[in-house]
């Protein structure tokens, strides 16, 4: 097998996924999506095995160790989707990005500028992965969960946006004998509902561009458009934007490509003393 | 160097091997963070040392005074007129704390969702893990925020409590309560310590206590030059260490410090290159060992160069006028200076606007990051207006809200390293 010459590369390491995208000439050359293993620094080498490329940028949250492992440089999400976007959707003002644990929603300035973000902290609750747990318990497909809160009706309403909570709503709803159409509707529009509210925060107007693995579900753009109030575009390969603009950013002649952030070691996630010590029968 | 403070410890209640742990975490955490730091001022080697010795040596000292019939007064809030603790003859510590220690303790008492500054100085106390509070002859504690209003009612179950009132807005009446209670706290300084405040020995506490606010501010000046000589992570220490050291000793390690610092930026010497994004913390304090956030907004490839914060300039800002002859007058002068602290528990509390814009400009920062304990209401909600007024100067803020696990680590720092990245 041949080695591919592209010009540059963008691999976002996200908490679900693992998504490549080169570029050559301006134009996309290779797409390739994993789950994201354990290992994923190793999953990365293999991903890029056959590919020549002068540069690379690293996003999402593994961006630090592949960057440092690689030798390459790191951008976060929020400025690699601004960058995938206003490419994608030349003009774009607004993003919103759901990916599989986090939640981000961006204005942008001319030229894909990030201008004002928000970004969920702590838990994943709203996110893709907040689907993937309600949905099996609705007993569907997470590929057929848009299609299902497409043909349901807005007969009731999810309160928590907690996933383990919602899950305990879903159970209850559904031993009322709520049709599941209606429940995975109520799901789609609870994190609508929540997504919308981040738009408003970073003061979106005009059309939101949606990103991130949870805009493939249908019903979530139809949804969201309908709650924010303001016309949503979903791009053909929502999930690759991160890594698109990651690449397209890395072809861009910039000095100084090295992560000037280093990965974050045991020692800073353990953190100040704590939890431990003063612990009962400590 | 544990072995030879056993004794002190023991003697103060400590719970050892806990304790012993506490130290050990706290000296790889402060490994981490400090000693990391490539190409430090030389003259934090001050610094260093006191921080190895953190439950040592200053605690001895605190009770050589005791034996000798000093009384230790403990505060937790800016607040608390320090000058009137020494008129007093006693010893003064600030007992704000940082970490997440002995909380589970602290919840048997204070509700899960209370601010962590709050919990963790129940924490301390209850799981015996923190000389300082041990030592101290008296708590003061003030009616700032109702998190903090409360708490020290349980507080004085547990330790000799007293509580002066703060007034929430900042007119006559407020201040003829606030005049008042300066009044009563030094009754109650006086009946402690068994020694009258007189004019002389309050004017000397104002004098020192101005010197080093002074130097303090001779730092925060500094800071303004590019590239910053000196990282926000050790001149945040410097701010916190003013709480408990010598103060005397302590002014003089900073003017050190500064006097280096000044050679620095004559050089054009920096802590990160020319052009490093340069960001100002607001908001609430960061109370040793909380250095959470500068780690994290240093580590993303920005320099801090000013703190608009309790522990930073809301503590060092103003002075108390020195020209005052009497009692009365000096006690004047200190409401007036105290009554000018900013803290978000007032209403209105526009001052603080100005002085966020104002310090921005002075240290020349590219953007402010608020930050709010979790569960601070006053912070968390003034927030709100920080950025409208930050929004109208063209100021670009990020608002984080966070405490002190280290659990949000990531995600803060994706956050931040953005918030760097729109800078550029
Ligand atoms: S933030 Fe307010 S209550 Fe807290 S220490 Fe500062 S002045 Fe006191
Ligand atoms: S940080 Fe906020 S909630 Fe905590 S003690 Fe200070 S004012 Fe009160």
């Amino acid at each position: 097998m041949g080695r591919r010459g592209v010009d540059a590369v963008g691999i976002d390491v996200g908490s679900r996924t693992v998504e490549v995208v080169a570029v050559a000439a301006g134009a996309v050359r290779v797409r390739r999506r994993a789950e994201t293993a354990f290992d994923y620094l190793d999953q990365v080498r293999r991903m890029l095995s056959d590919l020549d490329f002068r540069s690379a940028l690293a996003t999402g949250y593994g961006r630090h160790l592949v960057a440092k492992e690689l030798g390459i440089g790191a951008v976060t999400e929020i400025r690699a989707h601004a960058a995938g976007a206003a490419v994608l959707r030349p003009g774009a003002r607004a993003v919103l990005d759901i990916g599989g644990q986090d939640t981000k929603a961006m204005t942008l300035g001319p030229g894909g500028r990030v201008l004002r973000f928000e970004m969920n902290d702590r838990c994943a609750a709203g996110t893709g992965r907040f689907f993937e747990v309600t949905a099996q318990s609705l007993g569907c497909p997470l590929e057929d969960f848009g299609a299902l809160a497409l043909s349901g009706a807005d007969t009731v309403a999810i309160s928590s946006m907690c996933t383990v909570f919602a899950e305990t709503e879903v159970v209850a709803l559904r031993s009322r004998g709520v049709p599941a159409a209606d429940v995975a509707r109520a799901l789609v529009a609870s994190v609508a509902g929540r997504a919308a509210a981040m738009l408003r925060r970073v003061g979106a107007a005009g059309e939101v561009v949606f990103t991130g693995g949870v805009a493939r579900n249908r019903a979530m753009a139809e949804v969201l458009a309908g709650v924010a109030g303001l016309p949503v575009w979903v791009p053909p390969e929502p999930d690759f934007t991160g890594a698109l603009g990651a690449a397209l950013l890395a072809a861009r002649p910039r000095p100084g490509k090295v992560d000037p952030v280093p990965p974050r070691d045991e020692a800073a996630r353990n953190g100040p003393p704590g939890t431990r010590c003063g612990e009962p029968g400590g | 160097m544990g072995g030879d403070y056993d004794e002190m410890w023991r003697g103060l209640g400590l719970d050892l091997p806990a304790h012993e742990r506490l130290l050990e975490l706290l000296g790889g955490y402060y490994r981490e963070v400090y000693l990391s730091q490539a190409d430090r001022p030389r003259a934090m080697a001050y610094l260093d040392a006191v921080m190895a010795d953190i439950h040592g040596g200053r605690v001895r000292e605190l009770q050589a005074a005791r034996a000798e019939g000093r009384k230790v007064v403990g505060t937790f809030c800016v607040f608390v007129p320090e000058e009137l603790v020494l008129a007093a003859g006693a010893a003064c510590v600030g007992l704000c704390a940082g970490a997440e220690v002995g909380f589970a303790e602290a919840e048997r008492l204070l509700p899960r969702n209370t601010c962590p500054l709050v919990k963790s100085f129940f924490g301390f106390r209850l799981a015996r893990l923190c000389p300082f509070m041990a030592a101290c002859d008296l708590l003061v504690g003030e009616t700032t925020c109702d998190g903090k209003k409360k708490a020290y009612e349980l507080l004085a179950d547990l330790a000799p409590t007293y509580v002066m009132e703060v007034p929430q807005a900042k007119r006559s009446a407020d201040r003829a309560l606030f005049r008042e209670e300066v009044r009563r706290l030094a009754e109650a300084l006086e009946a402690l310590t068994g020694r009258r405040i007189t004019a002389e020995g309050l004017a000397r506490a104002v004098r020192l206590v101005n010197r080093r606010r002074r130097a303090l501010q001779r730092l925060a000046r500094l800071r303004g030059a590019d590239p910053a000589p000196i990282s926000g992570r050790d001149a945040l220490l410097v701010n916190q260490v003013a709480f408990y050291d010598d103060p005397e000793r302590f002014t003089g390690a900073v003017e050190a410090l500064c006097d280096e610092l000044e050679a620095r930026v004559a050089a054009g010497r920096g802590v990160a290159p020319a052009g490093t994004p340069r960001l100002l913390v607001a908001g609430a304090p960061m109370a040793v060992p909380n250095w959470k956030v500068p780690h994290v907004v240093e580590g993303a490839g920005a320099v801090i160069v000013g703190e608009e914060s309790c522990i930073g300039e809301r503590h060092t800002r103003d002075l108390v006028d020195e020209a005052a002859a009497d009692l009365d007058a000096l006690l004047d002068a200190l409401v007036d200076r105290y009554l000018r602290i900013d803290c978000a528990c007032f209403t209105p509390n526009d001052d603080r606007l100005d002085h966020v814009v104002e310090m921005v400009r002075r240290t020349r920062a590219d953007g402010v990051v608020h930050f709010a304990l979790q569960f601070c209401q006053p912070y968390a909600i003034e927030a709100a207006r920080v950025r409208d007024r930050l929004d109208r100067e063209g100021i670009p803020m990020l608002r984080i809200e966070t405490d002190y696990s280290m659990e949000d680590v990531d995600a803060l720092a994706t956050r931040i390293e953005a918030f760097v990245e729109t800078l550029g």
